[in-house]
Formats: structure tokens, sequence, C-alpha cells
């Protein structure tokens, strides 16, 4: 479990996060949407400790972030996997050497034991036959699945993905939503998706938390989403004519 | 103050490079392949660039002491100095500003740009030592490739002599032999190895700390060429004054 108390983080004097607080449970996908500009991406970057952060506090199963020695940061930062919005696979590796890279650096495997969970991971994205490709030679889809394979081949507790979807068409954005799921209950793993994408809100929003202006603006789950009666997040999540049927639709069956 | 910032985070990124050092079975292999890519990559053009420069001092050294009263030997002679006191050790190394430098900042840059950084360290591992520190530690091989600069810089002379006319091979091989200095191979070498450790690092500053796009990386590596250069072009005065005046 990750609990965050009170976040502040300023750029130049400007506040963008205001004091966020909020509990990110083991074992389901919490997803933090808002818009663009509502301070999710710097959020995220707080959590990783990419970002310093002002005042408050970010506590990984009790370890606080900013009390931590390098080392101990750093030692933290092995038990997390991230997919980031671009993939940020290395270009100069396969994708075999990309995923096998976390194995490389952290563990003493041998390299038959490294080959075996390469093999495995790479399966569990569907992608077996992709081990000599070079990264460029993927698609969006499959370089997504790449990340996800590297960010969970060392067995993460903690797994943070930044817009999975974004640049895919919906067919497979939907795959990788279910793969991050599936992979998130299998593993028990603490997910932290960052996503402006209302499809994964619907789908995988176990837990949600809505950032506008970089405040909470709203917490629930894809099931209360549909009952709030929270204009800012209404005006959000139900912006299109879609949404705003089925939103409607399922209150009608609810009701 | 931005010069002073950024003086200071270069100095910064110096001492954090050494800090957590990468696990060394792949720090090795970070190694040789950034010794193939920035020293055996450069042979070719140090190669070229020395054999025909060397060529062209001897030309312009025999055209502008065309007297008799000076001895035909002193071609040779000029052209040694010249190759191993300034020309393979500086302007080998201004050129290389230009090919190896780019080279680093745009993959370093890159990297940034496309948040590979940013993985790395969000896996815990120290970015500086896994980038920088193989580029430095493969750059100290950069003496070698200047050596071999020296070797073809008076090879390419003699050859401008034998097939120019502009003096005997006798004369010129005398030249060469004339008031030979072991301390100036020494100095040039110093040299050398400051300027490698510059273009390891200058290079990789300018790439690690970039922030924006694809023009950004652009614009970086053209300000690391140009630091790096003015940083070369300095640090030969200081040493030159320190280890000859």
């Amino acid at each position: 479990m990750i609990e965050v108390t009170d976040l502040h983080k300023s750029f130049n004097g400007v506040e963008v996060l205001k004091g966020i607080s909020t509990t990110f449970e083991k074992g389901k996908t919490n997803l933090i949407i808002g818009q663009s500009g509502s301070g999710k991406t710097v959020f995220l970057k707080c959590l990783l400790g990419l970002f310093d952060y002002e005042l408050g506090t970010i506590s990984y199963e009790g370890r606080i972030f900013s009390q931590l020695t390098e080392d101990d940061k750093r030692n933290l930062r092995a038990e997390i996997g991230m997919v980031f919005q671009g993939s940020a696979l290395f270009d100069s590796m396969t994708i075999a050497e990309n995923v096998m890279f976390p194995l490389r650096m952290f563990t003493k495997q041998s390299k038959s034991e490294m080959q075996d969970r390469v093999d495995f991971v790479l399966k569990r994205v569907n992608l077996d036959d992709a081990h000599k490709k070079m990264p460029s030679e993927a698609s969006g889809g499959m370089q997504k699945r790449v990340a996800i394979a590297r960010a969970i081949v060392n067995n993460p507790k903690y797994l943070f993905c930044d817009e999975p979807n974004s640049g895919l068409d919906p067919k497979t954005a939907i795959v990788i939503d279910n793969l991050i799921k599936e992979i998130t209950e299998e593993y028990q793993i603490t997910t932290v998706i960052n996503s402006h994408d209302m499809n994964s809100v619907m789908e995988i929003g176990e837990k949600i938390v809505f950032l506008k202006d970089g405040l909470k603006a709203w917490e629930g789950s894809k099931k209360t989403i549909f009952k709030t009666d929270n204009k800012v997040v209404t005006d959000f999540v139900y912006s299109s004519n879609l949404f705003k049927k089925v939103r409607k639709m399922y209150l009608e069956e609810n009701s | 103050m931005t010069y002073l910032h950024n003086i200071g985070s270069y100095f910064l990124m110096i001492a954090e490079m050494f800090r957590k050092p990468t696990k060394w079975s792949v720090m090795k292999q970070l190694i040789l392949k950034d010794i193939d890519d920035l020293i055996i990559g450069s042979l070719g053009i140090i190669a070229f660039i020395s054999f025909f420069v060397g060529g062209v001092i001897t030309i312009q050294t025999a055209l502008n002491i065309d007297s008799p009263l000076i001895p035909k030997y002193l071609v040779g002679f000029a052209t040694r100095q010249s190759i191993v006191l300034e020309f393979a050790p500086t302007f080998t190394s201004i050129i290389m500003a230009g090919k190896v430098g780019s080279f680093i900042t745009s993959s370093i840059g890159t990297m940034r740009v496309t948040e590979q950084i940013d993985a790395l360290e969000v896996m815990g591992i120290n970015s500086l030592n896994y980038l920088v520190f193989p580029k430095t530690v493969a750059l100290m091989l950069y003496p070698f490739a200047i050596a071999i600069g020296m070797f073809l810089g008076i090879l390419g002379g003699m050859a401008a002599c034998m097939f120019g006319g502009y003096s005997t091979l006798a004369d010129y091989i005398t030249g060469i032999q004339t008031d030979f200095e072991v301390f100036h191979v020494i100095y040039s070498f110093i040299k050398t190895f400051v300027f490698a450790f510059v273009l390891a690092t200058i290079p990789s500053f300018h790439g690690y700390y970039m922030k924006g796009g694809a023009l950004e990386v652009g614009e970086a590596s053209t300000t690391s060429f140009v630091w790096t250069a003015v940083a070369i072009i300095l640090l030969n005065y200081v040493l030159t004054d320190m280890m000859l005046g």
C-alpha cells in the first residue's frame, strides 16, 4: 500500500499540487485521472521520487520516501516497475535485452535463468516471437507490452503506468488495460495508473482519484463514478454524449 | 549567474558519476561498447585528417623556409613539432568535439527526451554512472588514437616530401629526429588525457541536463560542441603555460 499525506509541490513559486492525500491499495488498479495540467504527471513523478516535494509524506508500506537515504531510495526503486507514456525502451537493446535489463542490474541469476524469466514474461504479454526485434521495429502496442514486461520482470511490489493507452487504437488499449489488471491481481501489485482515457476508468478503475488544479476533487471507484453528482467530475468524465448516455442507462438500470 | 550555476552543476555531475557504481559485469560491456563507438569509430577520421594535415604542414613549411641559408631538414623538424605539440592533441580534439561530442550529447539527450533516463532512475540505477562513467573510461584510450594520429601525420609529411619533392627523404628523417625531447610527447599525452575527460564529460552534461524535444537535442549538440571547444582551447593554454612556460 502507498499512503500519500498532504502532498505539496511547486514550480517557480506556482503551486502545482496543493495538499493531496490518498491511499493506493495492494492488488488493485488505482487510477489518477484529471484534465491536462491538473497535476497528474507531477503527482506520479513525486510518487516515483523523480520530483522532490516541499511538504507532505509518501509512505511505501511504512517507509517514508523523504526520510530514506539515497541508497534506501534506490533499493526501494528496485521494487518499482514503471511503464512510461512513450514506453522508454532502450533504443540500443533488443526487446529481449530490454526486458532482461532489470534482471542483469539487480539479480545474480545465471544467463539461462534470466532467459527463462524473459521468455516467461514476454509470453505473459503475448510477445513470444519478438525477442530479437529492436524497439524501433515494434508497433506502439508492442512497445507498451514490452514496457509492461520490463516493468514486471523483477517481480515489483509497485507498478506505475503513465498514460499506458496514449497513442493506441481502442482495441489495443483494452488489451493493455486488461493485461495491467490481470497482472495486478495475479501478482498482488500496488498499481497506480495515470490516465485520461475514460474507457480505462470504466474498465479497470478499482480506485479512482480525480485531480483538478492540483487538488483532489473526488475519490471513488468505477462503480461510484456513475452515481456521483460531483459536477467537476461529471463534467470531465461525461463530457462526451456517448458517456452521458451510458451513465443515464446505468442509473436507470440501477435505480 | 547561469554560467556559475552550470559550472557548479557540471562538477556535481562529475561527483555523482562516481557514486553507486553499476554492476561490473554490466559496466564492462558498456565500456567495451563505448570504446568501439568513441575510439575505434573515430580512428578512420583521425587517420585521414592527420595524414593529410601532416602533408599540408610539410608543404607550407617547405614553401615558407625556401632559403639556401635554412637547412632542408628543418621541414621534418617543424612538421614533427607542429604535429606532436599542437595538431595531434589539440586540433584533433576539437575535431573530436564535433564528432564524439555531438554523438554523446545527442545520444544522451535523446535518452532524456524519450524518458529513458527517467526509466533508469526509477529502476534505482545511478544514471550518471551508467551513462557517463563508461564514456569517460573509454575515452581514456583516446591518447592511443592520438598516438596513431601523430604517427600518420609525420608519415603524411614524409609522403608529401617524397612525392612533392619539397625535401629529400633523408633530410626529412634527419629533421624528425633532430632535438627530439621525450617530454614533448609526455606533455602532449598529458594534454590528451585532460582533453579526453573534457570530451566525455562536457557533452554528457549538455545531453543529460537538456530539456525539451528533438529540436533542443540539436541545440544541445551545438552548444556542447562550442563549450567543449572553448574548454579545450583554454585548458590547452593553461597546460602549455604550466608545463612548457
